[in-house]
């Protein structure tokens, strides 16, 4: 008995086995991150790509950022598994009907195209570092250059071309890789809370707006820490970026739910009674008023008046933290509110979240908070700001 | 690029490249078509052998199938015992490969009630997760319909529960039962959350998913499944449905059967008789 985990009360009918949460709150981290991957990249993509000129102090970030997060991406699964040592088996023997065979390859292509845009980002200042250390971190460096010290200008441009490339592949792939996720969900048809063919643009808009709101809160915090001054310039097209995509979630989100209530089908009565009692502070209060519209509204103002200065500091700052907090809203929403719904449509289960354990609320907290920690580490050997002596030559 | 400096050499080039990239993405297009027939959910059965999987069995000669008769189920728990026991299931309220529902209606009701023997008021009642009754839980008040449904895994057709596992651990055996290899599977409970009937859950212990199997440790030795065996009332029927005369053939040639949930597409082979509106 002390085994189970997540034992469930309920109300209504639900069948037995459902009284234990089988999807943890690791689970919804786990969209969270990959979210926040593919956001991170769409900012980094949109100076490098599209040529968004005023997101350039914020564009080596972005890789880096991307890079820790999905460093970190697959570890709530693992140790969500009952069996993460037999974690491989899905890549050595994918089941390719199921939506969940490829995330190992998606996973690791992306990886290693987040690896080579890094390299060739940073080769310039590679090169500079190893010729200019002596000690044990200029050997890193020398490694690290792979043997090539050519600076010349036909050997960045042959850079800068790999980078556009790997730019231009990495929209599908960390898209995809995010729509995937929302896929996963959205091709189950046990649950009516999941089954729809909007959740992975629902997934994947949100993860751009989280990305892009986590880009600006560690632009202004690491500004602030290196006691530089804040580029407004860059700030302001943050903020223009959530702004235009926080429309584009909320509609798409606003839309799944209409569907689901226009529709009604079997079960809805016990949606909406779910929705208007347990889930309405998480849903309609945390996630859509306070995380959604609020930041619209606030950004829209600011557009609208130009704000600018400290104030805009502060507003962009706010509205991306509530967008952080909306977004892992609406995946706790999905994956724990999934679950909450009875698959018999006649009864509603509580989730019960662990506080400790490899499941636990703290492994939560940590695993979300850790890629923080190596992007503090990594950015230690590759600095990406733009000021003073990091800067890079590669742009 | 050393066409930097011949325009027309350059052009010619760019636009081969681009011919190359189309040319590329036409070819995806065309293997995504072909994968498409794969991954649809119609999934086949694991490999067409003979004398599979025992030396004195053939799995190529039987279609299993199994009959729940409603309106003879006492609500006893019989079965859920045995089943619990024959195929270790960890004896609690919250995991179950069979169950037992009961639906009442009470004068007046709207709705049924509806309650298994992992009710906290059942629960209480046996006096032990170990043990399951159903309480008199509606003591004096007025029944106006009452019947017991005893559920378990449909062994579907198309099961969904096949097509989403990541490793192919759980596979359909050609005579018609899904079955888990519990050394394969890697415990990500996708396969639970797909399950439309709730069939499916995870034993914690094992680090695996586990359901119903019909007994297939002993049905291959022509026994019948424990809770056929111990149904003291003849609710549940099993047999071959390539034989004519089995009793689930029978059973299915004789009555109007239904099957639960059948727009999922699942096309779940427990056929039930005696069934209301409300029961899914």
């Amino acid at each position: 008995m002390e085994l189970l985990n997540n034992i469930a009360h309920y109300t209504g009918w639900v069948y037995p086995n459902e009284t234990v949460f089988e999807w943890s709150v690791l689970i919804a981290v786990y969209p969270y991150l990959t979210g926040l991957v593919a956001g991170a990249f769409t900012v980094s993509s949109l100076y490098q790509v599209f040529g968004f000129q005023r997101l350039k102090p914020v564009a080596h970030l972005a890789l880096l950022t991307s890079l820790c997060f999905m460093v970190f991406v697959p570890t709530p699964l693992l140790l969500h598994l009952g069996h993460p040592e037999r974690a491989f088996n899905s890549t050595i023997t994918p089941h390719l009907t199921s939506a969940m065979a490829m995330f190992g390859f998606f996973a690791s292509f992306y990886v290693v195209l987040l690896i080579l845009e890094t390299w060739f980002a940073y080769r310039p200042f590679i090169v500079e570092q190893a010729q200019k250390r002596t000690d044990l971190l200029g050997r890193f460096y020398r490694l690290l250059t792979l043997g090539s010290y050519d600076l010349s200008e036909k050997a960045m441009r042959y850079d800068r071309k790999w980078i556009f490339s790997l730019a231009i592949i990495g929209i599908p792939a960390a898209h995809g890789l995010h729509g995937y996720v929302g896929f996963m969900y959205g091709s189950l048809k046990s649950r009516e809370w999941w089954s729809s063919d909007l959740m992975p643009v629902v997934f994947l808009f949100s993860a751009i707006i989280s990305g892009v709101s986590l880009l600006a809160v560690l632009y202004v915090v690491t500004c602030k820490l290196r006691k530089v001054p804040i580029d407004l310039a860059c700030l302001k097209g943050l903020g223009y970026t959530i702004w235009g995509f926080i429309m584009v979630a909320l509609v798409l989100e606003g839309l799944e739910f209409a569907n689901i209530v226009y529709k009604g089908r079997e079960g809805v009565e016990m949606i909406m009674q779910y929705v208007t009692g347990p889930l309405l502070v998480p849903y309609f209060i945390l996630q859509m008023a306070i995380g959604a519209i609020t930041p619209l509204i606030l950004l829209s103002y600011m557009i609208w008046r130009g704000t600018t200065g400290r104030a805009l500091i502060a507003g962009v700052t706010l509205c991306a933290s509530l967008v952080l907090m909306s977004v892992f809203m609406m995946r706790w929403n999905v994956v724990i509110g999934g679950q909450e719904i009875s698959k018999t449509g006649k009864g509603l289960l509580s989730y019960n979240p662990l506080i400790f354990g490899k499941e636990g609320l703290f492994m939560a907290i940590a695993l979300t908070f850790a890629p923080l920690g190596a992007l503090w580490l990594i950015s230690r050997v590759f600095p990406p700001w733009t000021d003073g002596a990091a800067a890079s030559h590669g742009h | 690029m050393k066409n930097d400096t011949k325009p027309a050499s350059a052009a010619r080039r760019e636009f081969l490249g681009k011919l190359g990239r189309a040319t590329a993405c036409a070819g995806a297009v065309a293997g995504a078509l072909g994968v498409l027939q794969e991954v649809s959910a119609k999934t086949e059965t694991a490999s067409p052998g003979a004398s599979f999987p025992t030396k004195d069995y053939d799995w190529t000669k039987h279609q299993w199938a199994f009959g729940v008769d409603a309106t003879k189920c006492i609500g006893c728990l019989r079965c859920v015992e045995a089943c619990k026991r024959e195929n270790k299931v960890p004896l609690n309220a919250h995991q179950f490969r069979t169950w037992v529902e009961r639906y009442v209606y009470l004068e007046g009701d709207e709705n049924a009630r509806i309650d298994s023997q992992q009710d906290p008021v059942n629960i209480e009642a046996s006096g032990s997760q170990k043990e399951y009754r159903f309480a008199n839980r509606y003591k004096d008040a007025k029944v106006e319909k009452a019947f017991f449904v005893p559920k378990l895994c449909n062994q579907c057709t198309h099961p969904a529960c096949v097509q989403v596992c990541p490793v192919g651990a759980t596979y359909r055996t050609e005579d018609g039962v899904v079955l888990i290899d519990h050394t394969y599977c890697i415990g990500c409970r996708y396969c639970v959350q797909a399950c439309p009937y709730g069939a499916r859950y995870f034993n914690e212990e094992e680090g695996v998913s586990d359901k119903c199997t019909w007994c297939y440790h002993r049905i291959t030795k022509g026994l019948q499944p424990a809770c056929v065996e111990v149904c003291p009332v003849g609710a549940r029927v099993f047999g071959d449905r390539k034989d004519r005369e089995s009793p689930v053939s029978l059973f299915i040639r004789n009555n109007r059967v239904q099957v639960l949930k059948p727009e999922t597409g699942n096309a779940p082979n427990v056929y039930y008789v005696g069934i209301d509106k409300e029961v899914n």
